[in-house]
């Protein structure tokens, strides 16, 4: 193999490689580069030449054509216009994205049908190390609350460790001064006695790592947490979309400092590699698989994510660098370290960060097959003018795939990092684009734009099949479809629990046999009919009255209620309903039911709870439990 | 949206309850617990026509209680929305007079609702005329103000019929319903009578004219 030869076949990554090839190309690579140093470092060289000539003409490449650019640039009366058309999110499998992907997408092999046996170096994993996140996140608050902080001022953050507080964060200042992580906060205060020393809010800053991550998802739609202080991104087919590679992490870079966070960021194609690129690799460096083995040959062993311990053993034993513990027999390290746990055994981890182990990323939640973006050239505070385009965009790639959304979540993501979202529910699958705008009426008032946001997102969270098919011959909708979407229009405005439908059950108790449920949830059985008679509305709970009464066991002469008296004229019953004891708790009594007539013809149901002398308590009382029509 | 494509033919005594152009019609029972004036509302609507939204404000359901489906004299369908003020009644009644796959829309508002002036109940009237749903608007604890509600009733319960097999029962319900204000016919009154088992409802049986209806006509 030839220097010319690899050229090729590295500026164009094979998009999906024959079943062979991934093992066996790699492990002779490295055995070639063990070979000869001198022939590696040219090919290095060469391929690095190539790689610039290729971005250089990805950049050079006129950008995506801007197709109402002209129309935009007059608006007459304020109305803000969409600047952009919505795109579809990296991720978001359409049949035309592909084709757009170019290049650097060309790893997109992460859409592999099932089946075919899937190349381990085929992701693009991006790590993000936030070194300094805790000072940060302490810097800004203290800004946020008027505190002036001057620069050269040492700074330390201390947790409670088992002998006093123990540094856990600190700024330059106090870093040139000689305070490191770990110390206690005593022996710091002797070395630097200036230092400022505040406690650390770790929970805190878990949170706000977490909303990181979810703002994250603005450049990739799978995002994780990576530590205390990372994140992991699965790029694989998103960097296109943001310019290359470079470009995409000189992207979030930016727009990290924009937040006052110092970011270390690497690609690679495993997370194991990326991790320790990110780290400890050079600055913003991209690892492509051909030459993984080699970029990860000069790190230190810590670079492995392996305990404090296990990195001391390995420097006793004269490993010093990943690629030392590479060249040891594979025999061997598997005999030293069987029985060792994952952080603790160095073959694992050399495995997963080699590729030969997978770790895929597991995001708290699956990205939406369907979602469309519009990227803003400056931030807006009302997300309003984009939703028709938006959901028209999404609607016709949910019609394309046969799809409708039965959840759509608009998410918009804010200059100062934060994310907000609202979330709206169909009752059926819909790919109506008129009817889903309309659902988020009056919703996006209650969204906190913050200072403004810069990228909307629309996103059907959920969505099932949905074939087309004609119910009336003059194409007329019939069918009902109108009433699912009057549904979603009344649940999306007054909550989905303020509409409800009766389901019914089998039970004499009245209040039991008709249980409302809400009516998103699908239409319950079709009604039982009613053998006796009953009322027309039901109080609920039933009303306590005072009675009077001929005798305890016959029915009411007179009743108040509400501070009126009624006289009954006509009655009939007593109707006897035994509480279900299956259900019901030891002690519930039974009731006797009346239907009543009173002195202005108006009709009750009432029902006395208990007789007397049935041992569940004294002189039973009396409730009106429904009016008759 | 147009107006109704014709007049009712003439303007007989006898209002027929089974072809009746879909309308808006508000009812004011004589006392609020009374269910006379539900059971009036849903004796013109048909179960076979599609279910019925049914909208009551909190305080509606607090006082006067939940519909109940065993006690109904058809088989409904019901939507029961139930929403905190009357604006909310009217938005939603106005949404569900627009989808003509609906059986009925009933709203219930309790008390004086600044809301439902004029041009409120005039949409509602325009809007279930267009599109054939009928609207039945149920207040309770209110004066009859300007509206535009086409028919105005007012409906309260009188001592029922004599039960065919028990003589200290109630029978069959019969109500007083008077129209004290209509577009196309002079104000009136009548006993109605509802069969249950049949879903049918009578007004054959006409009274003498209350005060209201006096003035009405004056």
């Amino acid at each position: 193999m030839t220097v010319k030869d690899k050229l090729p076949v590295l500026t164009f990554p094979r998009p999906a490689p024959p079943k062979d090839e991934p093992a066996g190309d790699t492990a002779q690579e490295t055995s070639a580069c063990r070979a000869d140093p001198d022939d590696l470092a040219r090919a290095i060289v060469a391929l690095q030449a190539a790689m610039e000539q290729e971005l250089h003409r990805a950049r050079q490449r006129p950008p995506a054509p801007k197709p109402r650019d002209e129309e935009e640039s007059f608006s007459p009366v304020g109305i803000p216009r969409p600047q952009t058309r919505p795109q579809w999110r990296a991720g978001a499998g359409l049949p035309g994205d592909a084709a757009k992907a170019g290049r650097a997408g060309a790893a997109a092999g992460a859409v592999a049908p099932p089946g075919e046996t899937r190349d381990p170096l085929s992701r693009r994993i991006l790590s993000l190390h936030l070194p300094r996140f805790a000072m940060e996140r302490w810097l800004r608050a203290a800004g946020q609350r008027g505190e002036v902080i001057p620069d050269d001022l040492p700074i330390a953050l201390a947790i409670e460790g088992p002998h006093g507080p123990v540094v856990h964060a600190t700024n330059r200042a106090a870093e040139q001064a000689g305070v490191h992580a770990g110390s206690r906060v005593v022996d710091m205060r002797a070395l630097c006695p200036t230092l400022r020393v505040d406690y650390a809010d770790t929970g805190a800053d878990r949170a706000t790592l977490t909303r990181l991550m979810l703002w994250a998802r603005r450049w990739c739609p799978w995002t994780a947490l990576d530590g205390a202080a990372g994140l992991v991104m699965d790029t694989t087919g998103s960097a296109h979309l943001w310019g290359g590679e470079a470009a995409f992490l000189k992207e979030i870079e930016g727009r990290l400092a924009v937040l006052g966070l110092t970011a270390q960021l690497a690609i690679a194609p495993t997370h194991g590699a990326a991790w320790a690129l990110a780290r400890f690799g050079p600055h913003r460096s991209l690892c492509p698989a051909d030459t993984l083995a080699l970029q990860v040959a000069p790190l230190p062993v810590r670079a492995l994510r392996l305990t404090a311990d296990t990195v001391l053993l390995l420097q006793r034993l004269g490993l010093k660098t990943v690629g030392d513990l590479a060249a040891v027999p594979r025999l061997s390290l598997a005999r030293r370290f069987s029985r060792a746990a994952l952080a603790e055994n160095p073959l694992l981890r050399l495995d997963q960060m080699m590729g030969r182990l997978a770790e895929p990323v597991s995001s708290p939640d699956d990205p939406p097959r369907f979602a469309v973006q519009t990227k803003l050239a400056e931030p807006v505070q009302d997300p309003t003018p984009w939703l028709p385009e938006l959901t028209d965009e999404l609607c016709a790639g949910l019609s394309a795939a046969g799809f409708g959304a039965r959840r759509l979540t608009l998410t918009i993501y804010r200059s100062d990092g934060e994310v907000a979202a609202v979330e709206v529910a169909t009752s059926q699958a819909s790919r109506d684009a008129r009817h889903l705008a309309r659902l988020f009426d009056g919703k996006l008032d209650r969204m906190d734009p913050g200072f403004g946001f810069d990228l909307i997102t629309l996103a059907a969270s959920v969505a099932e099949k949905l074939a087309t098919h004609q119910s009336r011959l003059d194409g007329e909708a019939g069918d009902g479809a109108d009433l699912a979407h009057l549904v979603d229009r009344l649940a999306a405005r007054f909550g989905p629990r303020a509409l409800r439908r009766p389901a019914l059950h089998e039970s004499h108790l009245p209040e039991r046999r008709e249980d409302w449920v809400p009516a998103m949830a699908g239409r319950p059985p079709a009604p039982l009919p009613a053998r006796t008679e009953r009322p027309i509305r039901l109080f609920d709970p039933p009303e306590e009255v005072q009675v009077i009464y001929a005798v305890p066991e016959g029915p009411p002469a007179q009743f108040i209620w509400r501070r009126l008296t009624h006289r009954v004229t006509r009655f009939a019953g007593p109707e006897r309903i035994a509480p279900e004891w299956w259900r019901d708790r030891p002690g519930t009594r039974l009731r006797d039911y009346y239907r009543i007539e009173d002195h202005l013809g108006q009709r009750y149901w009432i029902f006395r709870d208990g007789v007397v002398g049935d041992g569940r308590g004294d002189t039973p009382r009396w409730f009106v439990h429904g009016a008759f029509g | 949206m147009q107006c109704l494509p014709h007049l009712p033919p003439s303007m007989t005594d006898r209002p027929d309850p089974g072809d009746r152009q879909a309308t808006l019609a508000e009812i004011f029972p004589e006392t609020a617990v009374d269910a006379a004036a539900v059971g009036f509302a849903l004796a013109h609507l048909r179960a076979d026509k599609g279910p019925v939204l049914w909208i009551q404000d909190r305080l509606s359901r607090r006082e006067t209680g939940r519909p109940y489906l065993a006690g109904m004299g058809a088989p409904f369908d019901v939507l029961l929305l139930e929403v905190g003020r009357a604006v909310d009644v009217l938005w939603a009644m106005e949404q569900g007079l627009g989808c003509p796959g609906l059986g009925g829309v009933i709203g219930e508002v309790w008390g004086e609702a600044p809301a439902l002036d004029f041009t409120a109940t005039k949409r509602l009237a325009l809007r279930s005329e267009a599109h054939g749903v009928a609207a039945w608007l149920i207040r309770r604890a209110a004066q009859p103000d300007l509206s535009a509600a086409r028919e105005r009733w007012r409906v309260g319960s009188l001592p029922s019929l004599a039960h065919p097999l028990d003589s200290r029962a109630p029978g069959d319900p019969l109500w007083r319903a008077d129209l004290f204000r209509a577009r196309w016919r002079q104000p009136a009154g009548w006993v109605a009578r509802y069969d249950k088992a049949t879903h049918a409802l009578t007004l054959d049986h006409g009274i003498e004219s209350t005060p209201d209806i006096q003035r009405a006509r004056a």
